[in-house]
C-alpha cells in the first residue's frame, strides 16, 4: 500500500466538501425530506381539528415527531450511493482511519438534512399557532436533536447496508434509540412555550449529542467494515 | 491457567454441545420446582395485600420478568461484546438465542403490566415511565431481532447484530433515564432499596423463589436454544456426523 500522504485534518476535510458539492448538486437530496416534513405537519390539523389552541398544544409534538421522521427519511442516502459506485470501499482501503472519515461524512449529512429542518421547524411553529418567542429554543433544540439522529442513524445506515430491504429495517433500528431525544427536544420547546426555562432539557439534549458524537463513529466504522466484508 | 484452558473447552462447539445437554435437567428441575413452590406461595399461601387486595399477586410474574427481560439485554450484549472482540462463535450463538427469550419476557411483562394496571389504576395502559421503557426495550429486541433476520449470512448477522446489541447497551440507561424524568407513575422499588425490603417474609419469599426460578429457567431455555444453534452452524461438521450416524 501507499504511504499515506494526506493528513488527517485534510482527509476529513475532503471528505466533507464532497459529500456537500454532491448533495449542492443534486438539491432533492436536499428539498425531499422537508417536503416530507411539512407534509406530516399538515396531516395533524385535518386529523385533530382546526382548534388554534389545541393545535398550539401540540405543536411540540408535531414538530418533533415531524424531524424524527424526515431525517429518518434523509438516512438512506447516507452510505448507500457511495456503497453502490465503490467509494466507501476505499475509504476503508484509504489508510485513513475510518472512523474520522465517517464523522466528516455524518457531519455532512447533520449539515445537509438538519440544517433545513432548523429552518423549516419555525414555519411549522407558525402553522400550529406556537408563539414566536418559543422559536429560538425550538430550533436550537431542532438543531441539536438532528445531530444526535444523525449519528446515531450513521450506525444504523451502516449496519444495514449489507442488508436487501433496509429503510423499514433502519427505522426499526433507529426509532427506540432515538427517543430521548425526542423526549428531551420536545420537552424542551413545551416548557419554552409554557415559559419555563428550557435549559435543563436543552443540557440533557447537549449531553446525549457529546455522547453520541464520541461513540457514533466507532461503532459506524465497525458496522461499515462488517458490512464490505 | 487452568482456567484458561477450561474457557477454551466451553467455547469449543461439541464440548458446549455435550455439556450444555447435561446441564439442562440440572437447571430445568430446579426452575420447575421454584416457579412451581412460588407461584403457589404468591396465589394461594401469601395474604393479600392490604392496600391492593388480590391484585398484588400478579408481581409474582411480573416482576421476574421484568428482571429477566433487563439480564437477557445484558447478557446478550456481553455475549456480542465477547464474540466481537475474541471472535468466539459460541457466544455470538449465546447472544442469537437469548434474543427471543429477552423478548418473551419483555412482552410477558409488559402484559401482567397491563393486566395489574386495570384494577390499580384504572386502564390497561399508562404512558408511565417504567411501562414505556419496557416498551422500548421490547422495541429494542424487535431490532436486534430483524437486523440478524435481515442478513443471509450468518457471520455478518452476528457480527452486525453485536454492534447493534453494544450500541443499545450504551443507550439503555439514557432511554430509562429520559422517560423515567418524562413521567412516572409506577410504585417504587418493592424488593432493593435502604430499609430493607417493603414486604413480609411470606409474601417476600415466594417472590424470591419465583425470582431464582425464573432465572434458571432462562438458564435451561439458553442451553436448549444454543444447542440448537449449534446444531445449525455445525451441521456440516464432521463431529456431528460422528454424533448420530443417521
Amino acid at each position: 500500500m501507499n504511504p499515506v500522504t494526506t493528513s488527517l485534518g485534510r482527509a476529513a476535510w475532503l471528505v466533507l466538501e464532497r459529500d456537500l458539492r454532491l448533495a449542492l448538486r443534486r438539491w432533492e437530496q436536499i428539498t425531499h425530506p422537508v417536503a416530507f416534513f411539512l407534509m406530516i405537519a399538515s396531516l395533524f390539523p385535518l386529523a385533530l381539528s382546526p382548534e388554534p389552541s389545541q393545535l398550539r398544544n401540540i405543536s411540540p409534538c408535531v414538530v418533533w415527531v415531524g424531524a424524527l421522521l424526515s431525517s429518518l427519511l434523509a438516512l438512506e442516502s447516507l452510505y448507500r450511493s457511495d456503497q453502490d459506485d465503490g467509494t466507501l470501499e476505499q475509504m476503508t482501503l484509504s489508510g485513513q482511519p475510518l472512523p474520522v472519515l465517517l464523522f466528516a461524512k455524518t457531519v455532512a449529512h447533520w449539515l445537509l438534512s438538519g440544517i433545513p429542518l432548523v429552518v423549516a421547524a419555525p414555519l411549522v411553529g407558525l402553522w400550529m399557532g406556537a408563539p414566536e418567542r418559543t422559536f429560538g429554543v425550538m430550533m436550537l433544540s431542532v438543531a441539536l436533536g438532528t445531530g444526535v439522529l444523525s449519528f446515531l442513524g450513521s450506525v444504523a445506515a451502516a449496519l444495514t447496508l449489507g442488508t436487501r430491504r433496509g429503510s423499514v429495517l433502519l427505522s426499526l433500528l433507529v426509532l427506540p434509540l432515538a427517543l430521548p431525544v425526542l423526549i428531551f427536544g420536545a420537552k424542551a420547546t413545551d416548557l419554552a412555550m409554557r415559559g419555563e426555562s428550557p435549559a435543563g432539557a436543552v443540557l440533557l439534549l447537549a449531553a446525549v449529542l457529546i455522547l453520541t458524537v464520541t461513540l457514533a463513529p466507532w461503532a459506524s466504522a465497525a458496522a461499515v467494515r462488517i458490512s464490505l466484508e | 491457567m487452568a482456567t484458561w484452558t477450561w474457557f477454551h473447552k466451553l467455547s469449543s462447539p461439541p464440548h458446549f454441545y455435550r455439556i450444555a445437554g447435561k446441564m439442562i435437567p440440572w437447571y430445568a428441575i430446579p426452575a420447575a420446582l421454584l416457579i412451581v413452590a412460588g407461584i403457589y406461595g404468591g396465589l394461594v399461601a401469601a395474604p393479600a395485600d392490604y392496600q391492593q387486595g388480590e391484585a398484588f399477586r400478579i408481581i409474582y410474574v411480573h416482576a421476574p420478568s421484568a428482571w429477566l427481560s433487563l439480564m437477557c439485554y445484558t447478557t446478550m450484549a456481553v455475549a456480542a461484546a465477547v464474540g466481537l472482540i475474541w471472535r468466539i462463535k459460541l457466544a455470538h450463538a449465546l447472544a442469537a438465542a437469548t434474543a427471543p427469550i429477552g423478548a418473551s419476557f419483555a412482552l410477558l411483562c409488559l402484559v401482567t403490566g397491563s393486566l395489574w394496571g386495570r384494577p390499580m389504576w384504572g386502564t390497561w395502559w399508562v404512558w408511565d415511565g417504567r411501562l414505556t421503557s419496557q416498551l422500548i426495550l421490547f422495541f429494542l429486541y424487535l431490532g436486534y431481532m430483524a437486523l440478524r433476520s435481515a442478513y443471509d449470512d450468518l457471520q455478518r448477522a452476528d457480527r452486525a447484530s453485536a454492534v447493534l446489541a453494544l450500541v443499545g447497551v450504551v443507550n439503555v440507561p439514557i432511554i430509562h433515564f429520559s422517560v423515567y424524568w418524562w413521567n412516572s407513575l409506577h410504585q417504587g422499588s418493592t424488593v432493593i432499596r435502604k430499609d430493607g425490603p417493603a414486604m413480609p417474609p411470606s409474601m417476600l419469599v415466594p417472590l424470591l423463589m419465583c425470582f431464582a426460578g425464573f432465572t434458571l429457567l432462562y438458564a435451561a431455555l439458553a442451553c436448549v436454544r444454543v444447542r440448537a444453534e449449534v446444531l445449525n452452524r455445525e451441521r456440516n461438521a464432521t463431529w456431528l456426523k460422528e454424533l448420530s450416524p443417521s
